[in-house]
């Protein structure tokens, strides 16, 4: 007996009984669409996770603070002198595991006015014009500022669409696209010209909300961390560093130009972002970073870092936990539908001891009658797990339906084929027990059998 | 050489450490050719002497020889293919499987010989043929009379041209009538030459072959009690 003719006999087989067939095969089914539909949405989740990730600037980047100085530090206290553009120097010069720094000087209780109307952004910071990459902004109207403007502290700034919304209104209202570029505003009673406005960033599921028209509240409460990522991207002003310097750091707190001095190097800068070479040499990296910083600071360790890190390992612990608790549930499923198959073959063999009784007389081997029954088990199960395939696929695709807003899950082909290989092992194991049974049956008693 | 050679075969079987034979002793010879019945009363060992002529079980003690071979020692897997190639059964209660059509059934032994298709369907058009039942090949067993499930049974039994052929009881189930066709099918085929074993607990129809062996408690009477049997009524017949 060849193994197509064991397929087709197992076929018709499932077909003579095609209900309970069915109903055996449920087990399997359930248990296949939802090990696709739980990867999908656990994958889905991830996905969305780390188009926030890149967002922010990904792993890769890290930020420099001003920190506390640490107790056995304390009577050096008054010797600290927070960061400095010499900190931002000495690492652009000696850091050979980082590729960018740029220094920020934010503008404290920045507000901005235009036409009348007030806001306050979120970030608003003096900055190098490497901060664009820094942060993955992308500019899309007019253009970034330059080393000149930086250079000559000219009053000029970049603005996110957030602010543009603000200020100047919001397109979704007007109707049209609305471009400041040339227009003026003041941030803190100073006057700035927009030069440069970057495009509107946003997650793929809220790309996909504004396009199905669904109106979104942008509230800072309502949201998970993901989109707040956007929404603070938007909500962003940067001004040349330098701009920033002359006309917002003479601050009650003293932080000037070096307390008179025009030594640009002791400028005080609020953080030092830095972006590594390469994202596995972090821990080496950031030891280089601090061993630079200890001798820049005489040894006191007045700085802290800020890493991407904790936030990467939040997602994935979360879609670790996920993915076993959808995995077990999946499981226990897909053996719930193998134990059916195995109860459903051993009856159908019970029913059936005459035909194999039959064919043993007329010349199957103990070995065919073993593989018909395996076959017919495996056949059995695959065919749940097809089903299983089509149903997880419209399954994750009513899920999109039922809330468009959330990450999109997706289906993974890997998914599918761990899926569908898991039903046809299960097949091949449910069918164990019962082939053993019917393969040792001995041809005399089998016809005897009434 | 006599197709069949059975020696001093045994068959022996515990049941609750009592020691049953179901065959004692036998020795036999079948001739290529022969029709023969085996007669004997329910559990007098005839059916035991026919499956393990037909090699669907092994002997004790004792040898057998089968077209040349000597099968008392085969493994299951070397008997399986005895039984495909050469040896044809017919069972008291048809055995046909009930979701095959006919043709389907006739096929059966040729799909664990491995015959190709198109060769399997030629084969068994040329059975059904033979038994008359050509223009049955797309019905269910449900759908035929007995007597012609009967004759799907013959033509599967018929299908891989065997040695021998064994009918195990086969007008049992049967209105005399219809037994009455399947035994004169029997004589036909046994006129065209082949090798058929009747096994029988009725000596009516043992009457019909040429020759009778008699078991009784395992073993093989001396004499067939023609009287008792009331084979005296029914003369011998002469071997075509």
């Amino acid at each position: 007996m060849n193994f197509w003719n064991a397929i087709s006999v197992g076929l018709k087989e499932i077909w003579a009984h095609k209900f309970r067939s069915f109903l055996t095969m449920l087990g399997i089914i359930l248990g296949v669409s939802s090990l696709v539909a739980m990867s999908a949405l656990v994958k889905g989740m991830e996905v969305g996770a780390t188009e926030a990730l890149i967002a922010v600037g990904g792993l890769q980047k890290l930020r420099i603070e001003r920190g506390d100085v640490p107790i056995e530090q304390r009577h050096l206290q008054d010797q600290s002198r927070g960061l400095t553009m010499d900190d931002v120097y000495a690492i652009q010069a000696g850091a050979t595991l980082v590729s960018k720094v740029s220094p920020e000087v934010r503008v404290p209780g920045a507000t901005l006015s235009a036409k009348g109307k007030v806001t306050r952004p979120f970030i608003c910071s003096g900055a190098w014009p490497v901060v664009l990459e820094q942060y993955e902004h992308e500019v899309e109207h007019g253009r970034m500022f330059n080393e000149v403007d930086d250079d000559q502290a000219r009053s000029v700034c970049v603005i996110g669409t957030g602010i543009r919304d603000q200020l100047f209104g919001s397109p979704e209202e007007a109707g049209r696209e609305i471009n400041p570029i040339g227009e003026t505003l003041t941030i803190n009673g100073e006057a700035f010209t927009i030069v440069g406005m970057f495009k509107h960033y946003e997650s793929e599921q809220q790309r996909k909300a504004r396009e199905l028209g669904i109106k979104q509240t942008f509230s800072r409460r309502s949201r998970d961390r993901g989109s707040f990522v956007y929404w603070l991207k938007n909500n962003t002003v940067y001004i040349p560093l330098n701009a920033a310097a002359l006309k917002f750091t003479a601050s009650p707190e003293g932080r000037s130009l070096g307390g008179g001095s025009t030594d640009p190097s002791s400028l005080t800068v609020s953080s030092i972002e830095v972006r590594l070479s390469d994202i596995n040499q972090i821990n080496e990296a950031l030891q280089q970073v601090r061993n630079i910083l200890f001798s820049t600071h005489k040894g006191i360790e007045d700085f802290s870092f800020r890493t991407q890190e904790d936030w990467a390992d939040t997602i994935k612990a979360f879609i670790r936990n996920a993915r076993m608790s959808g995995g077990t549930i999946a499981a226990i499923s897909l053996l719930v539908g193998g134990i059916g198959i195995m109860n459903i073959m051993l009856a159908s063999i019970s029913g059936r001891v005459r035909e194999i009784g039959l064919r043993k007389a007329i010349g199957a081997t103990t070995a065919d009658v073993f593989t018909q029954v395996i076959i017919e088990s495996v056949v059995l199960a695959l065919l749940g797990g097809l089903m299983g395939l089509v149903t997880a696929v419209g399954l994750v695709q009513l899920l999109g339906q039922l809330s468009p807003t959330e990450n999109d899950p997706i289906i993974s082909f890997t998914a599918l084929l761990v899926a569908f290989c898991s039903s046809v092992v299960i097949g091949i194991l449910a069918g164990l027990l019962p082939a053993f049974k019917a393969a040792r049956l001995s041809p005399i008693m089998a016809l005897r059998y009434e | 050489m006599a197709l069949v050679e059975i020696r001093n075969v045994s068959k022996i079987y515990h049941l609750g450490g009592e020691e049953i034979r179901a065959l004692d002793d036998v020795s036999v010879d079948i001739d290529g050719g022969e029709f023969i019945s085996i007669i004997g009363p329910s559990g007098s060992g005839k059916s035991t002497l026919m499956q393990i002529a037909g090699c669907l079980d092994t002997p004790t003690r004792g040898t057998i020889k089968l077209d040349g071979a000597m099968i008392q020692d085969a493994s299951p897997r070397q008997l399986a293919a005895i039984r495909n190639r050469k040896i044809g059964f017919v069972f008291q209660f048809f055995n046909l499987l009930p979701k095959l059509t006919v043709l389907q059934n006739v096929e059966l032994p040729m799909v664990y010989g491995g015959a190709s298709s198109s060769e399997r369907r030629e084969r068994a058009m040329q059975a059904l043929k033979l038994v008359n039942l050509d223009n049955r090949t797309k019905h269910r067993p449900s759908q035929l009379s007995g007597g012609q499930q009967q004759r799907v049974a013959i033509a599967r039994a018929l299908v891989n041209d065997p040695k021998i052929i064994f009918a195990d009881e086969p007008t049992g189930n049967l209105d005399s009538h219809t037994g009455e066709l399947i035994l004169q099918l029997f004589r036909q085929l046994s006129r065209e030459g082949r090798t058929i074993i009747l096994v029988t607990h009725d000596p009516e129809i043992a009457a019909i072959t040429p020759r009778r062996i008699e078991i009784r408690d395992g073993k093989i009477a001396d004499t067939v009690d023609a009287t008792l049997a009331g084979l005296d009524r029914f003369p011998l017949q002469p071997t075509p």
